[in-house]
């Protein structure tokens, strides 16, 4: 960290102000773990999420969560962990964008058959955040910091695949595209209103907290009264339907969204609670003629028909030119495959609100 | 030569020497869009993204389509079957290629808004280039663009490049989707 300009150039009493300032920040380091994160350590172990790291005890500051719309990474079983230094909480004023504070620390695991990674968040005194991944050593006994360019099939999956720790160009590209770079830690994904039809999801680890849990706890701030009264869910006219906007909430909206650098696609696979109206995975896509087309699929979505339909082509597909998202996984979720489909045929059959718009409207 | 006379003189050669500098600092600096059109012309972009046709002195680029990419009206013959002695086929446009990696086509340049880079970006076109991902956040950019290589150039070059591209005439051309590896 880098202090403060020498004094000299501010009148005294902001120079006081931006001297304590500092001060703040660097206590607030000091308080997770005395680091300031502009490297990421060389081990897991120093990034703090254990209080032992030979019996991998996780520090109890470190507090599980479980998105309830997880991203799917090829079958990988995942643990999530959150951990904010002390008298610190997030800002959910803005119930699609919280704010994190300096020092928030953010861990998410990734077992495999034959291999374990685990992936790091840090907010920085700037304001920017750290990116980091940590590979499993062959032996099992630790955890050390994986190459920023990522590795290429670090442990074998299913079907002859294998699993990519991503690079850090790669985590950004997920992770900096929309407003919060934080993607799994939101009101809608930590909601106690659990979805039961979400594919991948697994019950709440032990000591796991929810939305009226962190908030009760005073983590999590803020928070809209409409929202704390009644835990957030999507909006949908059936089962399916809310599990179908949920999954590609969780699975697609990091890139396809109002704010981020592929706005001009205009497609938003988001569902940002503060709207009402008819979500923007629907009003998007229904109908909405595709700039990418495979064979006879030339609708984002075709009313009723899942074959004809480039979103569900791309969902479907494991070949790196057509599938979604474009990287992140090499196998197809079947479960998800299932839902789309169904939700397509059934539940988007024959409602298609617009036709079909000229490509040129629609593409500046 | 009293003092006052020699300080004039001095005054005098430095502000010469000055202009002269100056005069000599703007014939050697290109603007952004000369040093771009110097790139593009010098790096190939031409040999792949401006569709060949039989010229007089055989197979050529066809300078009226300049860089407008692969043309969307172009029949494919079906592909040869593929040899272990051989990675890669070229159609006789020199825009589209067929490998292991399915077959690719060469992007619109122009700044043709629906079907070229008239929407994009300086940055989305640096970190195109940058990261090897289409459009600097999608799937890896497929052979044989020689992203790899050019992604060593200076921010200020590739941005010269994308200032150039701007001002070439605009074709219409959509370009079609690569194909998945068979
Ligand atoms: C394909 C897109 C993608 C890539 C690449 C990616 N992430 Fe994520 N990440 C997500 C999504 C979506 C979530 C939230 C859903 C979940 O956890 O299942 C998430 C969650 C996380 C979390 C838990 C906190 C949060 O934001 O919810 C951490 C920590 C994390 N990622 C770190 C990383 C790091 C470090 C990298 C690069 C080494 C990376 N991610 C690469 C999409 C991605
Ligand atoms: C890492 C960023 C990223 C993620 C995550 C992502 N996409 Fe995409 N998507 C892109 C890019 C870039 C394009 C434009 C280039 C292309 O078509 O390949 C695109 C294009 C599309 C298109 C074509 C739209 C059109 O009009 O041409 C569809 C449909 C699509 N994505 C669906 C999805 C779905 C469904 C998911 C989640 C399962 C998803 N995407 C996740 C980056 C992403
Ligand atoms: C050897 C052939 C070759 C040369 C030389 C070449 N390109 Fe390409 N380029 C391609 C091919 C093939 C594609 C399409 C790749 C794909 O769809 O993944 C492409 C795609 C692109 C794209 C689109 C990237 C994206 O995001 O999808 C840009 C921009 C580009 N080239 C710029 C250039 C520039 C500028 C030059 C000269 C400095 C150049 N290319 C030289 C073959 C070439």
């Amino acid at each position: 960290m880098t202090p403060p300009r020498p004094s000299h150039h501010l009148p005294p009493r902001r120079a006081a102000r931006a001297t304590a300032r500092f001060a703040l920040a660097a206590m607030l380091a000091a308080c997770s773990g005395g680091r300031t994160w502009t490297e990421a350590p060389p081990r897991l172990a120093d990034t703090g999420l254990y209080a032992d790291a030979a019996t991998r005890t996780v520090a109890v500051d470190a507090i599980p969560f479980e998105p309830q719309y997880p991203l799917w990474t090829d079958g990988a079983a995942k643990r999530r962990w959150i951990s904010l230094p002390p008298g610190t909480a997030v800002d959910a004023r803005d119930v699609d964008d919280w704010q994190f504070p300096v020092g928030t620390r953010l861990w998410k695991q990734f077992t495999f058959a034959t291999g374990v990674e685990t992936r790091f968040l840090a907010r920085r005194a700037d304001g920017s955040w750290l990116y980091a991944s940590y590979v499993r050593t062959p032996d099992g006994r630790d955890d050390v910091l994986a190459p920023a360019t990522g590795v290429r099939q670090f442990c074998a999956t299913a079907n002859g695949r294998s699993h990519d720790v991503p690079s850090h160009a790669d985590c950004r590209l997920c992770h900096e595209n929309g407003r919060s770079p934080v993607l799994g830690f939101s009101a809608l994904q930590l909601s106690g209103d659990r979805d039961p039809l979400a594919p991948n999801a697994v019950p709440p680890a032990a000591g796991a907290l929810d939305l009226a849990g962190f908030v009760a706890r005073g983590l999590v701030q803020n928070l809209p009264a409409a929202h704390r009264a009644t835990p957030p869910r999507i909006a949908a006219r059936t089962p399916t339907e809310r599990a179908a906007l949920g999954y590609l909430h969780g699975n697609c909206a990091s890139c396809h969204n109002a704010s981020g650098p592929l706005e001009r696609l205009g497609l938003r696979l988001d569902y940002p609670l503060a709207a009402g109206g008819t979500a923007p995975a629907i009003a998007s896509t229904l109908g909405v003629a595709s700039r990418f087309t495979r064979g006879g699929a030339t609708q984002r979505v075709a009313a009723g028909d899942p074959e004809h339909s480039v979103l569900f082509a791309r969902v479907t597909a494991d070949d790196p030119v057509t599938q979604m998202p474009p990287f992140g996984r090499h196998l197809v979720d079947a479960t998800a495959t299932n839902l789309i489909a169904r939700w397509i045929r059934e539940d988007l059959a024959a409602t298609g609100p617009s036709p079909s718009q000229p490509l040129s409207s629609r593409q500046d | 030569m009293n003092t006052i006379a020699k300080l004039f003189l001095v005054a005098a050669v430095a502000a010469s020497t000055l202009a002269a500098v100056s005069l000599l600092g703007r014939r050697t600096e290109p603007t952004p869009v000369e040093r771009g059109r110097y790139l593009v012309h010098t790096t190939g972009c031409n040999d792949c993204h401006t569709p060949w046709h039989m010229g007089p002195q055989g197979p050529e680029p066809d300078m009226s389509r300049l860089l407008s990419g692969h043309p969307a009206d172009f029949e494919l013959a079906p592909l040869p079957p593929a040899s272990p002695g051989w990675m890669m086929h070229a159609a006789p446009t020199n825009t589209a290629w067929a490998g292991p990696w399915g077959v690719s086509f060469t992007a619109n340049l122009t700044p043709d808004k629906a079907t070229g880079l008239g929407t994009w970006t300086v940055d989305e076109f640096v970190a195109a280039i940058r990261t090897g991902r289409h459009q600097g956040r999608g799937r890896q950019i497929l052979p044989p663009m020689p992203a790899p290589a050019y992604a060593q150039m200076t921010d200020a070059d590739l941005q010269a490049m994308f200032a150039y591209l701007q001002t070439i005439p605009a074709i219409a051309n959509k370009v079609p989707e690569p194909l998945p590896p068979q």
